[in-house]
């Protein structure tokens, strides 16, 4: 095992890892911006380090910053959290240049994943089912238009270089197309700094549904059954849940070992996670593959009571899934997790600012993953998310109801909360019923300007 | 240069300037793209109006309230 780690990330991750790492008994080793300085999860780290100021490519981005400290603190490992460094593969290499481990899948992994059409090209090479989509968009717009026209209508442009939601541009006919491109290139080129792009079918009221995955370093792949990740807004998940609600368990399940013994074939080495959307139809389909620990990952760890963040470190660290895992994972209940983010609940814009109260809902049933505490100031350098508030109970109907009582409970002053419309979402019939799908979180809008209005 | 302020919404910074001195905006169009907590947040116009005045420059950090362009009402 590490003697000591680097956690090269922040808020509710940062704090999540710490946690892990003190676990088993490994120094953690913390960095923070000068917008973080004094973050209440720093105070669980054995150092602290800063790395520059607050907007993320001068500090949680600047791999020279994070690399230094790696080098100061003499820490044998690198834990990258999920977002700014962890699917990038020039930082992992670095990470094993200057000696030390990055906790993650090896870097041609993050290589062969991070480009999403090449993934996707993998993928059904390996008999993955595909839905439509198309290679990198052209350059000319008659080249684009047969593309677009081979793929099918409505159609969805994302970026190559893309994950996590972002920078994704639905077109519903050919009219909106060149702006949807024109749109998708301009973001993807701030985003992820290449303007390429590609199409995919827009599948309508399709669910997200992702397989979480474990590998080792001496060829084993197991999957930890899946996640349904359907509620949405802005293409970034809101509500999870495990397991996925009204899927034949059968199917999801053969499923997801057949994904495993894929990746078991091609050699993946850490923990991962396989997003698919199933369709109407029941059918399902590849979108990506993220090679890195998810937010979500906390429902999973309920059902199945397998400290997942503990059980990356572990496998990083050399060891086999045969002691990381029980030889069988025993699922138990449902557990639902809702993202509670500084933002209008109606416009979704972001809304920064002091947490004058900050109190989380407090109960033994109820998990809360968050950095930050009453006084401390959300800033418009880094996304909104405020806590992720976890629900493990015998059933869904229960976890739903202690979910929504949590969220109730749940004190915020002095920026504007979501939690008003995870609420609404959680109390329509399409959600009680189970029947989610990606559109949702958008059918909640349109009745609540209603009510407003009239 | 104008009467017409044309306000900031939120802080963030700010990403893109669409338009310029002596444009022609109709109320609503996007002047000004923010960039704040990874999103994009569009500042429009309040009324038609033309152009006076833009307050800020790309990658200027911007307060909620801070006026960052004026127009000048049509004649």
């Amino acid at each position: 095992m590490f003697r000591k780690v680097l956690v090269a990330n922040r808020g509710a991750v940062a704090s999540r890892v710490i946690r892990a790492l003190r676990s088993l008994h490994v120094q953690p080793v913390a960095v923070y911006s000068d917008a973080d300085a004094g973050a209440p999860y720093l105070a669980e780290a054995d150092e602290c380090f800063a790395i520059g100021p607050g907007p993320a490519r001068e500090s949680y981005l600047n791999q020279d910053a994070v690399l230094h400290v790696l080098k100061s603190s003499g820490a044998d490992a690198v834990h990258p959290g999920y977002g700014f460094l962890a699917e990038n593969p020039f930082f992992a290499r670095r990470v094993q240049a200057a000696g030390a481990q990055f906790i993650g899948p090896s870097s041609k992994w993050l290589e062969a994943m991070g480009q999403k059409t090449a993934a996707r090209e993998l993928m059904a090479r390996h008999g993955m089912p595909m839905a439509p989509g198309s290679s990198v968009l052209a350059s000319d717009d008659e080249a684009i238009l047969s593309q677009a026209r081979a793929v099918g209508f409505p159609i969805l442009v994302k970026p190559v270089g893309g994950g996590g939601g972002i920078g994704m541009i639905s077109a519903a006919d050919e009219r909106a197309l060149e702006a949807a491109v024109e749109k998708a290139r301009s973001l993807a080129q701030r985003a992820f700094a290449t303007t390429d792009i590609y199409f995919e079918r827009l599948l309508e009221e399709s669910r997200h549904i992702e397989f979480q995955i474990l590998g080792d370093q001496h060829g084993g792949v197991r999957h930890i059954f899946e996640r349904d990740c359907s509620v949405q807004r802005r293409h970034q998940k809101l509500i999870e849940e495990a397991p996925a609600p009204l899927v034949d368990r059968a199917t999801t399940v053969g499923l997801a070992d057949r994904l495993a013994s894929i990746l078991q074939k091609l050699g993946y080495d850490n923990i991962g996670t396989i997003e698919m959307l199933r369709d109407k139809d029941g059918s399902f389909s590849f979108l990506e593959m993220n090679t890195r620990l998810q937010v979500e990952h906390a429902v999973t760890e309920a059902i199945t009571s397998i400290d997942l963040v503990v059980a990356q470190i572990r496998a990083a660290a050399g060891e086999r899934l045969g002691s990381i895992l029980p030889a069988v994972i025993e699922r138990c209940g449902h557990a639902i997790e809702a993202r509670v983010c500084a933002e209008d609940p109606w416009t979704h814009y972001p809304s920064p600012g002091m947490l004058q109260t900050f109190r989380p809902p407090l109960a033994p049933d109820v998990r809360i993953e968050s950095g930050y505490a009453e006084g401390r100031t959300i800033t418009t350098y880094y996304d909104s998310l405020l806590a992720k508030v976890i629900i493990h109970a015998p059933t869904r109907e229960q976890a739903i109801d202690k979910l929504d009582r949590a969220l109730g409970d749940f004190a915020v002053e002095g920026v504007k909360t979501n939690i008003e419309f995870l609420r609404a979402v959680l109390g329509t019939a399409a959600f009680r019923s189970g029947a989610v799908h990606t559109s949702l979180g958008s059918t909640v809008l349109p009745s609540r300007r209603k009510m407003e209005n009239g | 240069m104008g009467d017409i302020e044309v306000k900031s919404q939120m802080s963030g910074s700010v990403w893109k300037i669409l338009s310029k001195v002596g444009d022609r905006v109709n109320e609503d169009d996007v002047m000004i793209i923010l960039e704040s907590m990874k999103m994009e947040i569009p500042i429009t116009a309040p009324e038609d109006g033309i152009v006076g005045a833009v307050l800020v420059k790309e990658g200027q950090a911007v307060g909620e309230g801070d006026v960052v362009a004026r127009l000048v009402e049509l004649g």
